[in-house]
């Protein structure tokens, strides 16, 4: 057994250069290699603030402290080759006056080595895994001819397209209505087998991090307050928060959050 | 005031503009008398004699008091054409957008024509055919210099007509030229009136490169109108074209530096509100 | 390129308006100006008064205004812009003698602050707040101040008298009976200042924009999600920020061809530069109406021409061009 893929011991992030008021505090998580970890909390719980830790994309005015070990070594994952990053607005986070084809083979040009055609053509070869219609017509499509839903498929290529051993969704499918959210759940479920790719699923959702993850961590204003496998956490959660989260859920829509348990514990 | 002092750009330039516009003023008390008046020998260097600081010209007038005289020219026209074109611009824009239809195509189409033919151009033609004064320099360089405004304030309008003290407006059954003029105008015109530093700014060098081109008025010393004085003597004496270019920079730039500072002054505190 | 194609369409149905809205404009200047064609004539020549009413008469001056005015516009769709009573010649004819120049003197002003104002803008924008970047804003907001004519005037004192490295004025060397490579090369001579002193503060227009939009675009997500994307800063700084901020560069390029053409007046005149602008100079100090305003029509005809092709050239670099108005 190898040891964690990412270890973060102690960390602490503050907004500000005071450090007066943490936006995270004294946070310890592993994420194994190929696990799928989702983080719940509602906005403001500092969720968001963590991926970007982990991602090396806080702004630099960020105050950070404690560790994070990449592969139990202290040095920084390289953003697009170890992590692939999708964030939620997917319209804003695709370059509108370039050719989406484009925006998935830089990131190949430039972790794989590939000259602009093998990466050109490794594009369309992701368009086809993330079930883009008419990938070969979608390569030189820009952004605003895309539906969202196609636009976070777009952006999630990009992420993957390096091959990397984390992806961390950060609130990915939260612009999206419902049954498309659900398509790209079940995309990213897939994708994350396939490729053997560690998940760091970040949501408000409960019922759609049940779905997704193996573990769940709950986070409220900057603090972790709960950390178990999905079927603990829903079944038996242990904090008083994560109990006013699931009944806030439950009392919407009972069934096919059950139905979502059910289908991860087969 | 506080605001305008935390950008010391916006200071340096406002007080450039205040030291022109004491020499504006000043200049018939320091130099009473025709600038234009012959006062000493001709091309005097500066620094020579004190009682003419900075040389005579190659007619020997006294250099220092035609730039003090001429800070007026460029200052009376630069603002004297920017508020024309902006007034111009802000009511041809608000009954575009306001009336919308055809009358907006009409009014945007007459625009585009003004913006499509080179402003200096229409300056030059429209002074050489009425004669050179200096009204007719300012109604030259507003001819041209309107259609910013007014582009700005129909998009202005465009966005504001719609919201409820128009609508209130409607209901009450003001007349709608009025409405477009005593409640839509008001709201709409900051953003215009932002745009009157650079507009003050490119007056005052159309009317520098008009006097340059002797198509000044010819009663007036101008900056423009002395740089080309100094131009015939450019290779014995060039002071007596740097010393007024030198001027009419640091107008330029105190205008852009001073417009700049109030824009983002008044950009503050909007994102304060 | 349909796209392209419906855009340029619609804009020349608007260009026809406008440019006959030029066309009146001018022909209105024309009945304002002192004296008619036929003075402008005796003045240089002399003659009886049965001779005026005779020209009045075959010059069509003595119909109504209305009339003269269908007269203008027959004559204009001849491509008749009168005669130049300054130059005895079809004013057509002299305005396309000078054209080339002006043109070659815009498009090199053009690429020389285009090409380095953009570049010196990327140069600063790359890190919004640096040192190089206050430097480089502080510096071209002095030149945006400088006039043309008078930094014409400087660079003469400075590199034509003084050290001599360039001509003082002209087009090329005249007579020199040189062809090909060395009269192109003896032109870009003569024209280092004149091209400088006209583009000089279109540079640090260039610059100022570039600088301002790459800041805006800098604090897009997209940037976010291209750090994130692991690209190298070289990267993100061309291909992404310095690329979206070219847009409005491009369409300034479009505005500012109008402002050329009359900043082109003095500098041609100040260099003797043998151009439109020069012409135009020439036609005010000749006291030749016809003449001044065959000019603004051929430069507004110019400043179209221009704008279509930067429109075109808009709708190549910005993929969202049109999209909503083929979805309409």
């Amino acid at each position: 057994m190898t040891g964690p893929l990412v270890s973060i011991r102690n960390l602490s992030v503050s907004y500000r250069r005071d450090a007066s008021s943490p936006s995270l505090g004294n946070i310890d998580l592993d994420i194994a290699a190929g696990e799928r970890l989702a983080i719940i909390g509602e906005s403001g719980s500092g969720k968001s603030t963590l991926a970007l830790a982990i991602a090396g994309l806080l702004p630099p005015t960020t105050a950070v402290n404690g560790a994070i070990l990449w592969s139990g070594q202290p040095q920084l994952p390289r953003g697009g080759r170890d992590i692939g990053f999708v964030f939620q607005d997917a319209s804003a986070s695709l370059d509108p006056v370039m050719a989406v084809g484009r925006q998935i083979a830089e990131v190949a040009h430039t972790h794989l080595g590939l000259g602009w055609p093998q990466a050109q053509s490794r594009a369309l070869d992701l368009l086809r895994r993330v079930r883009l219609p008419e990938p070969e017509t979608a390569l030189h499509a820009y952004p605003h001819q895309l539906s969202g839903g196609q636009r976070q498929r777009v952006a999630i290529a990009a992420a993957i397209a390096a091959g990397p051993r984390l992806l961390i969704a950060d609130e990915a499918t939260s612009a999206l209505d419902t049954i498309v959210q659900a398509d790209i759940v079940a995309l990213i479920r897939q994708l994350v087998a396939e490729d053997g790719m560690a998940l760091l699923f970040v949501s408000h959702d409960i019922a759609l991090a049940a779905e997704l993850a193996d573990r769940i961590a709950v986070f409220r204003s900057g603090e972790m307050v709960e950390l178990g496998t999905a079927d603990a956490v829903i079944q038996t959660p242990q904090h008083a928060y994560t109990k006013k989260l699931l009944d806030a859920h439950i009392g919407l829509d009972a069934a096919p959050m059950i139905a979502a348990t059910g289908h991860g514990h087969v | 005031m506080r605001r305008l002092a935390s950008a010391p750009e916006a200071l340096v330039g406002l007080g450039i503009l205040a030291a022109l516009t004491v020499m504006a003023l000043a200049a018939s008390m320091l130099f009473p008398g025709d600038p234009l008046a012959i006062k000493g020998a001709p091309l005097l260097p500066p620094f020579q004699d004190w009682s003419l600081p900075l040389g005579t010209d190659r007619l020997g007038r006294d250099v220092l008091a035609e730039l003090f005289h001429g800070a007026r020219a460029s200052l009376a026209v630069g603002l004297a054409a920017a508020a024309a074109a902006i007034a111009v611009g802000a009511v041809v824009g608000t009954l575009a957008g306001f009336a919308g239809g055809i009358v907006d195509e009409a009014l945007m189409r007459i625009t585009d024509a003004f913006q499509t033919v080179p402003s200096f151009l229409l300056a030059l033609a429209f002074v050489s055919v009425v004669g050179p004064s200096l009204t007719v320099v300012v109604i030259a360089i507003a001819l041209s210099a309107w259609t910013g405004p007014a582009r700005v304030a129909r998009a202005e309008v465009l966005s504001i007509r719609e919201r409820d003290f128009v609508a209130g407006a409607r209901v009450i059954g003001m007349h709608p030229l009025e409405i477009a003029l005593r409640e839509v105008l008001p709201n709409a015109l900051p953003p215009v009136l932002a745009l009157s530093s650079v507009i003050v700014a490119s007056a005052i060098l159309i009317e520098a490169a008009l006097s340059f081109l002797g198509l000044g008025d010819p009663n007036r010393v101008t900056w423009g109108g002395m740089i080309a004085e100094g131009r015939t003597v450019l290779r014995s004496a060039p002071f007596l074209s740097i010393v007024p270019g030198i001027a009419l920079v640091l107008t330029v730039l105190g205008v852009y530096l001073a417009g700049e500072g109030v824009v983002e002054g008044t950009a503050v505190r909007k994102g304060l509100s | 390129m349909s796209r392209a194609f419906l855009l340029l369409r619609r804009r020349l149905v608007g260009s026809v308006f406008v440019l006959l809205i030029v066309v009146v404009g001018t022909f209105l200047l024309l009945e304002a100006a002192p004296g008619d064609a036929v003075d402008a004539y005796l003045v240089s020549t002399g003659g009886d008064a049965g001779l005026v009413e005779a020209m009045r008469q075959s010059w069509g001056l003595d119909q109504s205004a209305a009339t003269r005015l269908a007269n203008y516009l027959w004559a204009l769709l001849h491509l008749d812009l009168g005669q130049s009573v300054a130059f005895s010649r079809p004013i057509r004819d002299v305005i396309l003698e000078r054209l080339p120049v002006t043109l070659i003197l815009m498009g090199a002003s053009t690429a020389l602050s285009f090409g380095l104002g953009s570049a010196l803008g990327i140069y600063a924008g790359a890190r919004p707040g640096s040192l190089r970047d206050r430097f480089l804003s502080t510096a071209s907001l002095a030149l945006y101040a400088v006039p043309g004519f008078w930094l014409a005037l400087v660079l003469v004192i400075v590199f034509a008298v003084d050290l001599r490295w360039f001509p003082i004025s002209g087009f090329e060397t005249i007579a020199s009976g040189k062809t090909g490579f060395a009269r192109a090369a003896d032109i870009a001579h003569h024209l280092v200042l004149p091209v400088t002193s006209l583009g000089v503060i279109y540079l640090a227009l260039y610059l100022r924009m570039m600088r301002a939009g790459m800041a805006e675009v800098w604090r897009l997500d997209f940037i976010r999600a291209a750090r994130a994307k692991g690209l190298s800063r070289r990267r993100i700084v061309l291909a992404h920020v310095a690329r979206n901020a070219l847009l409005p560069l491009v369409t300034m390029l479009g505005l500012q061809s109008a402002q050329m053409l009359g900043g082109s007046v003095v500098i041609e005149s100040i260099f003797s530069v043998p151009g439109l602008g020069r012409l135009a100079q020439e036609a005010v100090a000749l006291r030749d109406t016809p003449l001044l305003l065959g000019i603004i029509l051929v430069s507004a005809v110019l400043v179209i021409l221009i704008n279509l092709l930067v429109d075109i050239a808009y709708a190549f670099l910005d993929p969202r061009v049109g999209a909503s108005e083929a979805g309409a």
